[in-house]
C-alpha cells in the first residue's frame, strides 16, 4: 500500500485553490481564531501591576486556552464539509471514476486543511505572545513567556488540528448532510477540548513527561485515525446513500488504489 | 485523441458535419471483441432489485444506448460498470478486466464516467478542473492533453473561465472534455443531455458523433428515444431487467408489420378489387379520411399490410390508378423507436409490469 505522492498533491492543490477562490471561507475561518485572540490579549493586557500571583496565573492559563481551541474546530469544521459537500454538489461521484485510492484522497483533504489550520493556530500564538511582549507590563510579559503551558500548547496545535480533520472527516464520509455532519464534528472534538483544558488549568500539571505523554498519545491516535477513516470511506455509501448490499463477497479492497 | 482529428473527420469543432447533418454512421463492428461483457447482473438495494438478471456485451466501436424510464437501473449499471457499486450477483468485464475489486483501478483508468451532473468545481477555471483530473490519472504531457480535450469540445476560448459561470450546456461540454482526457477505451455517459435545450442537446450529439468516430466505445445511457435513433448502433431497452437489445431498424422489424399508407381524393367503392390480390399486399383496412372529414366526403385513407413495401408500393398505384383512383399519398409508415419502447414497456414506462 503506498500512495501516490502525485495524485495526493493533486487533491491538495485543488483543495488549497478552492480555499483560495472562497474568500467566505477563509473569512469566516478567520472569525474565530481573532475573537479567540482577542478576547485574552485584553485580558492579559488588563492584568493590574499590583495583581496577586494567582490571578495572574489565572489570567495566563485562560489565555494559554482560548487560542488552542483554534487547531480543533476550524479543522473539525472544515474537514466535515470535506467529503459530504462534494457529494452534495455532485463533484464526488467523478472523482471516485478516476484510479485515485480512497487513502490519497482523504490524505489530500487531510494535508490540504491540515497546513492552513496549524499554521493559523501558530499564528494566533505568535501574535499574542508578540503582543504580551511588547503591551503588557514587564512582569505580565515575563509570565507569559515563561508559563509551562506555552510550549505545551505549541506541541499540541498540529496533534490537535490533525485530530478534528480525521474526526471531521470521519463523520463526514458516513453522513447524508453537511449541517449534521458539522454539527457533529463539533461535538466528536470536545475530548480534545477537555484534554488541553485540564492542562491549560493546570489541573494536570504540564510537565515535560506529560506532555511528551500525551503527545505520543495524540499522535498514535492521529495514524490511527487515518486508517480507520479510509475504512469508513465507502465508495457505494458515498455514492448511493445505502450500504452494500450482500451477495457476491469480495476480499476488503485495498486503500489505496481499488 | 485531438482536435486535429475531429477536423480530419470533416466535421465541425462539435463534431457535427458542416451541412448540420450528423455525420455516416460506421456500420457496427458485430465482430469485433466485446468492450463490454455483462452476465446476469443483478443488483439489490435493501431488498428492491434495480438491475435483475441483465446479460448484453458492446462491442469494440460500438455506440450503445441503454434506454428505460427513470428507476429502470440504467444509472445503476452505469455505476457498477464504473466500479463505483458492486452487484449483488453476475458479473460483468469492462474493457476485458474483469469487474471487482481486483481490476477496479485498471478499470478506472482506462474508462470515462461523465454522470448526468457535470461535477465541476464551479469556483475553479475549465482549465483547474481539467488539470485535477489530469493529475488523478497520471497523465503526462497535462498541458497537451488538455489543450486537445479542449479543443475537442470546442471551449478552447473559455479555458480560463470559471465553470461556475458558464451555461448548463457549456458545463455538460467541459465535462465531456474532461472524460476525454485519459483517451478512454470505454465512455459511460449517463443521460449527457439532461436538462439541455435544443442546441445544447445538438452540440452534444454531435460530440458523440465525433467520439464514435475516433473508434471509442460510447455506452449512452438515456430516456430521450430521438436521442438513441439518432446516435447508436444498437440500443437495450430496460425496465430493471432487460426488455430487448439490437438495432433499432431490427427492433421495429420485430416489433412491428410493415405497412403502406394509401390516401386518395375519394373512398374507393369496392377497395376489396383493387387491393385484393397485388403482390406482396397482405391485407388492408380503411384508416378513416385524413384530417378528421366526414366518411364518404372528402379523402380517404387506407392502411395495407405489406410484406415488401419497395415491391407492393408500385402495384398498388398500378391498382389505384387503374381503378380511376386519384392517388394523393402513398407511404412506407415507419415505426419509430418511441413506438418499440412503448410497445415494450407500455405507456406507464413499465413500471406496472
Amino acid at each position: 500500500m503506498s500512495a501516490s505522492t502525485a495524485r495526493v498533491g493533486a487533491v491538495i492543490r485543488k483543495e488549497l485553490a478552492e480555499f483560495r477562490r472562497n474568500r467566505l471561507i477563509v473569512t469566516t475561518a478567520g472569525v474565530l481564531p481573532v475573537a479567540f485572540l482577542i478576547a485574552p490579549t485584553i485580558s492579559i493586557l488588563n492584568i493590574r501591576a499590583s495583581a496577586l500571583n494567582a490571578t495572574l496565573n489565572s489570567r495566563i492559563e485562560y489565555s494559554l486556552f482560548l487560542p488552542l481551541l483554534v487547531p480543533v474546530f476550524v479543522p473539525s469544521i472544515m474537514s466535515a464539509y470535506s467529503v459530504v459537500g462534494e457529494r452534495e454538489q455532485g463533484t464526488l461521484e467523478p472523482v471516485l471514476t478516476t484510479p485515485v485510492g480512497r487513502a490519497e484522497l482523504l490524505l489530500g483533504k487531510a494535508a490540504a486543511i491540515f497546513m492552513p489550520a496549524a499554521a493559523l493556530g501558530y499564528l494566533i500564538f505568535g501574535v499574542f505572545v508578540l503582543i504580551t511582549q511588547l503591551a503588557a507590563r514587564p512582569a505580565v510579559a515575563a509570565a507569559v513567556r515563561h508559563a509551562p503551558q506555552l510550549p505545551a500548547a505549541l506541541v499540541f496545535v498540529p496533534l490537535l488540528a490533525a485530530w478534528g480533520i480525521w474526526v471531521g472527516l470521519a463523520i463526514s464520509t458516513r453522513v447524508s448532510d453537511t449541517r449534521v455532519s458539522q454539527q457533529l464534528s463539533v461535538l466528536a472534538s470536545l475530548p480534545a477540548v477537555a484534554l488541553a483544558a485540564l492542562m491549560q488549568f493546570q489541573v494536570i500539571s504540564p510537565t515535560f513527561g506529560l506532555v511528551a505523554a500525551l503527545a505520543g498519545g495524540l499522535l498514535a491516535f492521529d495514524c490511527a485515525a487515518g486508517l480507520v477513516v479510509a475504512r469508513l470511506f465507502d465508495r457505494e455509501r458515498l455514492i448511493t446513500g445505502s450500504r452494500p448490499s450482500g451477495g457476491i463477497t469480495h476480499p476488503p479492497p485495498p486503500l489505496v488504489r481499488e | 485523441m485531438s482536435g486535429d482529428s475531429v477536423m480530419r473527420a470533416g466535421l465541425d469543432e462539435t463534431g457535427v458535419g458542416r451541412t448540420g447533418q450528423a455525420v455516416p454512421r460506421r456500420p457496427p463492428t458485430r465482430d469485433a471483441p466485446a468492450a463490454i461483457e455483462v452476465s446476469h447482473l443483478t443488483k439489490v438495494f435493501g431488498g428492491r432489485a434495480a438491475v435483475s438478471d441483465v446479460s448484453f456485451s458492446v462491442a469494440v466501436g460500438e455506440v450503445f444506448g441503454f434506454l428505460g424510464p427513470n428507476g429502470a437501473g440504467k444509472t445503476t449499471t452505469v455505476r457498477i460498470l464504473g466500479t463505483l457499486i458492486s452487484p449483488t450477483a453476475g458479473s460483468a468485464t469492462v474493457a476485458g478486466i474483469p469487474v471487482g475489486p481486483g481490476g477496479a483501478a485498471e478499470i478506472r483508468q482506462r474508462i470515462a464516467v461523465m454522470p448526468e451532473s457535470p461535477g465541476l468545481y464551479q469556483r475553479l477555471t475549465v482549465t483547474e478542473n481539467l488539470e485535477y483530473f489530469a493529475r488523478l490519472y497520471g497523465l503526462p504531457r497535462r498541458q497537451q492533453r488538455i489543450t486537445e480535450a479542449l479543443a475537442a469540445v470546442g471551449l478552447a476560448d473559455r479555458a480560463h473561465d470559471l465553470t461556475g459561470q458558464l451555461s448548463k450546456g457549456l458545463r455538460q461540454r467541459a465535462a465531456l472534455a474532461r472524460s476525454l482526457l485519459n483517451e478512454p477505451e470505454v465512455m459511460f455517459l449517463d443521460e449527457p443531455t439532461s436538462g439541455l435545450d435544443p442546441v445544447a442537446t445538438h452540440e452534444v450529439h454531435g460530440l458523440i458523433a465525433g467520439l464514435r468516430d475516433r473508434g471509442v466505445t460510447v455506452f449512452l445511457t438515456t430516456h430521450r428515444l430521438e436521442e438513441a435513433e439518432r446516435l447508436c448502433d444498437r440500443v437495450a431497452i430496460m425496465s430493471t431487467s432487460l426488455r430487448t437489445i439490437g438495432r433499432p431498424d431490427d427492433l421495429r422489424r420485430e416489433l412491428f408489420t410493415r405497412s403502406l399508407n394509401v390516401t386518395v381524393a375519394a373512398a374507393l367503392p369496392e377497395p376489396g378489387r383493387v387491393f385484393g390480390g397485388l403482390p406482396a399486399v397482405q391485407g388492408w383496412k380503411a384508416a378513416g379520411p385524413p384530417g378528421g372529414a366526414p366518411p364518404g366526403e372528402g379523402p380517404a385513407g387506407y392502411v395495407l399490410t405489406v410484406s415488401d413495401a419497395a415491391q407492393a408500393a408500385p402495384a398498388v398505384t398500378r391498382a389505384l390508378v387503374g381503378a380511376g383512383a386519384d392517388v394523393l399519398l402513398i407511404a412506407e409508415s415507419r415505426h419509430s423507436l418511441e413506438d418499440v419502447y412503448l410497445e415494450l414497456l407500455g405507456d406507464d414506462g413499465g413500471k406496472s409490469r
